[in-house]
């Protein structure tokens, strides 16, 4: 039998990831529920939420969050679901990615499948007992959601579209539990699905970006363009949410298919024979490290031009829009002597710093990773210090951050350039985004620091950066204390050219960051080497 | 002058007991067996020698050198290979042994090509493809292969197959021959017992046993078969006689190696027509510890 002793494996799988999928829960409920009240507090009037409405109808905003709708009337609901569904959506897909990978393909590679494969289990248990696993707590999830904006009872925010606005929320994370599950059949590593799937989700917030500033079709092509047809608080289209489950249905049944033919531990992208000797590049521990992340290297630096190049794409119909809207350039516009547009290049500029700072993290979190299989041993009992092992993967890191950083700001600025009939300058833009280096290098000390100090937290730094994405993306939105957003390094960043430079918050920063930097170094010296 | 010193060192992880004490040295030249049942401490030491975790209290050093202070200094002459070898899934066989040597600056590639060929290792394989064997084959060429004075094996033939465990005892056998030391920790007895010069044994953490083969035989039994013309019953009550049996006329016992002499004189007494008697094994002097340890529990 193919799914013997499921239901056991479904409480093992339970009592295994109970810990994470209660933070998970906890997070997300309470951060929806807590941005809910926040957004209803805010405007008073009509007559506010209408000029808010103005506002978020640019291209700019289309672009990264996705289209307005419901602007006649914006309702606190409309407004919330605006600003707030497709990034929670996003997290609900990140969730669904790392956990459905650490229950399949991981747990292969550890070789822990084969000891249950042994076992009288079914051959396609396993995969299953994930799938349900992952599904149910996305369904919970997204009911508590639901619930918890009725249970709220602000207006606006009525009985149907909440639970619409959770089920929208489950559904992506469906669409991403079957895309991973499949893609772990495919890569033969958890590292390679991991990537694979992020892979996907990026190519899916892009295509609706651009689809939903340009073309309808490319949006529905995208899952992420898909759920937001939902208008949750607006129409109520109950279609999306439909449509997304056949797709998830449909791609857990090849992952099933393709579960049940190939061999265990292997995937179905073939290794070829390779090299003989060590190429010389590969010889030193930085040719190691490097060549050991190439891929994620070079994917994310190709990632960050895209991301900047299709905001910027639409800096040609921004420009327009605000030319064409005398009311709202009016009460916002010129009289500080910016453009719009260069207000909103600021909030571009946050958001891709701290997209920039992802792959920066992620290549140093690396090392941990290694400790934990065993492997930084072969380097530390091979003459390389400790010093120089965590030197190594910082150094790689804060050369990342700063390519990924110019890359995007290059794409943004090559793109726009493209479309606008008065260009920003590179130089200017260059200067506004390089600013907020120090911002990132604060959140690679934490990453370093929790590795050095409690290896076992060095997740926590994701946690930071989530942080920081959200105070600084709702600090613009919402009436947020300042103590709040001032624990995210990037709110203290000047916003150039909005702001003047300032130099004093960045040498602050850098001196954190040296001193965290300096600790760490001592505290990785003295803790044992073990996964 | 001693390449390996440990002097006193314990291990606690939290509240977790895992070495007691311990103490040994490894002198030039030699090779010293590290034997112990299932998580008696072996690799903890041996990881507390290579400077990736600390020892909590006591000392060791490696060529006189505090083994976590000057860790670095320490590896450039130290080959190390792992009971359990985790490699990088993505790299050939190939590279990661390059790699390998080259960081600690020693790439000889005569040496490495021939003992790719000695240990019949395909090198162009991904590491994420190989069999347990072939990634300990990895680690084993990396080390021979480099120019270290001591060579710390954790288990290293746990994964090898009887032709590979030979090539790898004539390696290990060449290297002493130049002079080096090699620290083996291994559950395989007849290879212990044909390479290494001293052994110590190791249980719950202490140190119980150290000394040349010879050394600890004494504080063994020696199996005798003999057949006399007399009845040899009475060997029952002599002390340091054990387990004694009479199988078609054969009498088979172990005595205390300490009592053999006396043993021998009252066997004499009684007509000797045939006698065989065998060296204590490294596995009965292994199997006593296991015992007392039983008794221990039981009583
Ligand atoms: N990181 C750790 N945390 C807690 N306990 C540990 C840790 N590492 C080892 N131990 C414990 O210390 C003891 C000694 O373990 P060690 O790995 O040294 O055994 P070993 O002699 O090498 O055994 P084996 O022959 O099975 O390899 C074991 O009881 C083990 O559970
Ligand atoms: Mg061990």
């Amino acid at each position: 039998m193919l799914y013997d002793k499921v239901i056991q494996l479904l409480f093992f799988t339970c009592r295994q990831n109970r810990k994470a999928s209660l933070i998970w829960t906890i997070s997300l409920v309470g951060v929806t529920v807590l941005t809910a009240s926040a957004f209803t507090g805010l405007y008073q009037s009509d007559q506010e939420r209408q000029s808010m409405a103005q506002t978020m109808e640019n291209p700019a905003m289309t672009a990264m969050v996705g289209p307005g709708y419901g602007l006649d009337n914006y309702t606190n609901g409309a407004m919330m679901a605006h600003q707030m569904l497709l990034f929670t959506a996003i997290v609900f897909a990140v969730m669904s990615i790392l956990l459905v990978t650490k229950m399949t393909r991981a747990e292969e590679e550890e070789g822990k499948l084969e000891l249950l494969r042994s076992l009288p289990v079914g051959r396609l248990s396993s995969l299953s007992a994930t799938v349900i696993f992952v599904t149910i707590l996305n369904i919970v999830i997204g009911l508590l959601i639901g619930i918890g904006l009725i249970a709220m009872n602000l207006v606006g925010m009525g009985m149907t579209g909440s639970i619409l606005y959770g089920l929208t929320l489950t559904v992506t994370g469906l669409w991403f539990t079957s895309i991973t599950a499949l893609i772990s059949q495919l890569s033969e590593t958890s590292r390679g699905v991991v990537g694979l799937s992020f892979l996907v989700l990026i190519v899916a917030y892009l295509l609706r970006a651009i689809g939903d500033v340009s073309s309808e079709v490319l949006s529905l092509m995208s899952p992420l363009g898909l759920v937001l047809r939902t208008e949750v608080y607006v129409q109520n289209y109950w279609w999306p949410i439909f449509v997304t489950i056949l797709m998830s249905l449909v791609f857990t049944l090849i992952a099933f298919y393709l579960n049940n033919k190939r061999d265990l531990g292997a995937g179905l992208l073939l290794s070829k024979p390779g090299k003989r000797e060590g190429s010389r590049w590969l010889l030193s521990p930085l040719g190691l490290i490097l060549r050991l992340q190439r891929t994620t290297i070079i994917s994310w630096i190709i990632v960050m031009f895209f991301l900047g190049a299709s905001y910027g794409s639409v800096f040609g119909d921004l420009e327009a829009f605000f030319e064409n809207n005398e009311v709202l350039m009016q009460m916002l516009g010129d009289n500080r002597g910016y453009s719009m547009t260069e207000q909103f290049t600021t909030m571009l500029m946050v958001v891709l710093a701290i997209m920039a700072t992802i792959p920066a993290v992620l290549v140093f979190l690396r090392v941990r990773g290694e400790e934990k299989k065993g492997r930084t041993e072969h380097l530390l009992t091979r003459g390389i210090s400790r010093f120089s092992l965590i030197a190594h993967y910082l150094i790689i890191a804060i050369l990342l951050g700063i390519v990924s950083l110019f890359l995007a700001n290059f794409g943004l600025w090559f793109a726009s350039s493209q479309v606008m009939e008065e260009p920003i300058t590179f130089v200017n833009l260059l200067k506004a985004g390089l600013s907020y280096l120090p911002a990132m290098l604060l959140v690679l000390m934490i990453a370093v620091l929790l590795f050095a100090w409690k290896p076992k937290s060095t997740p926590l730094v994701w946690l930071y950066l989530v942080y920081s994405f959200f105070t600084v993306y709702l600090g613009g939105l919402i009436d947020m204390p300042t103590w709040l957003a001032d624990l995210s390094s990037f709110s203290h960043i000047p916003q150039l050219p909005v702001d003047d430079f300032n130099w004093t918050p960045i040498l602050i920063l850098l001196f954190i960051s040296t001193v965290g930097l300096v600790f760490s170094f001592i505290s990785y010296r003295r803790r044992d080497a073990l996964g | 002058m001693n390449r390996i010193e440990i002097n006193k060192v314990s291990k606690k992880f939290g509240s977790f007991q895992a070495l007691n004490n311990v103490e040994f040295e490894v002198r030039e030249g030699e090779v010293y067996g590290f034997i112990g049942p299932n998580g008696a401490g072996k690799s903890t030491t041996i990881r507390i020698l290579l400077g990736i975790i600390q020892a909590t209290s006591g000392h060791a050093t490696i060529f006189g050198k505090d083994v976590w202070k000057d860790a670095v200094e320490i590896h450039r002459k130290v080959a190390y290979v792992p009971g359990d070898v985790h490699l990088w899934e993505n790299l050939t066989g190939g590279e990661v042994i390059d790699t390998f040597l080259s960081l600690k600056g020693q790439l000889n590639k005569t040496k490495r090509d021939h003992l790719i060929d000695l240990f019949q290792l395909d090198p162009k394989k991904k590491a994420g493809t190989y069999s347990k064997g072939n990634r300990q084959k990895i680690a084993l060429i990396s080390a021979f292969a480099s120019e270290s004075e001591l060579f710390i094996l954790d288990e290293p033939t746990s994964g090898l197959d009887p032709l590979m465990e030979k090539v790898f005892q004539q390696c290990v056998e060449e290297v002493k021959k130049q002079g080096k030391s090699v620290l083996l920790s291994s559950h395989i007895l007849s290879e212990v017992e044909k390479l290494c010069d001293r052994i110590g044994i190791i249980r719950k953490g202490e140190m119980i046993e150290s000394g040349t083969l010879d050394d600890l035989r004494h504080l063994t039994r020696t199996n005798i078969r003999v057949e006399t013309e007399k009845s040899a019953s009475i060997l029952g009550d002599v002390p340091g006689v054990h387990h004694l049996f009479l199988d078609k006329g054969v009498y088979s016992f172990q005595v205390d190696t300490e009592r053999l002499s006396e043993v021998m004189k009252e066997l004499s007494q009684l007509g000797i027509k045939s006698i065989e008697s065998n060296p204590p094994t490294l596995e009965d002097l292994f199997m006593r510890h296991y015992h007392s340890e039983d008794q221990l529990n039981k009583g």
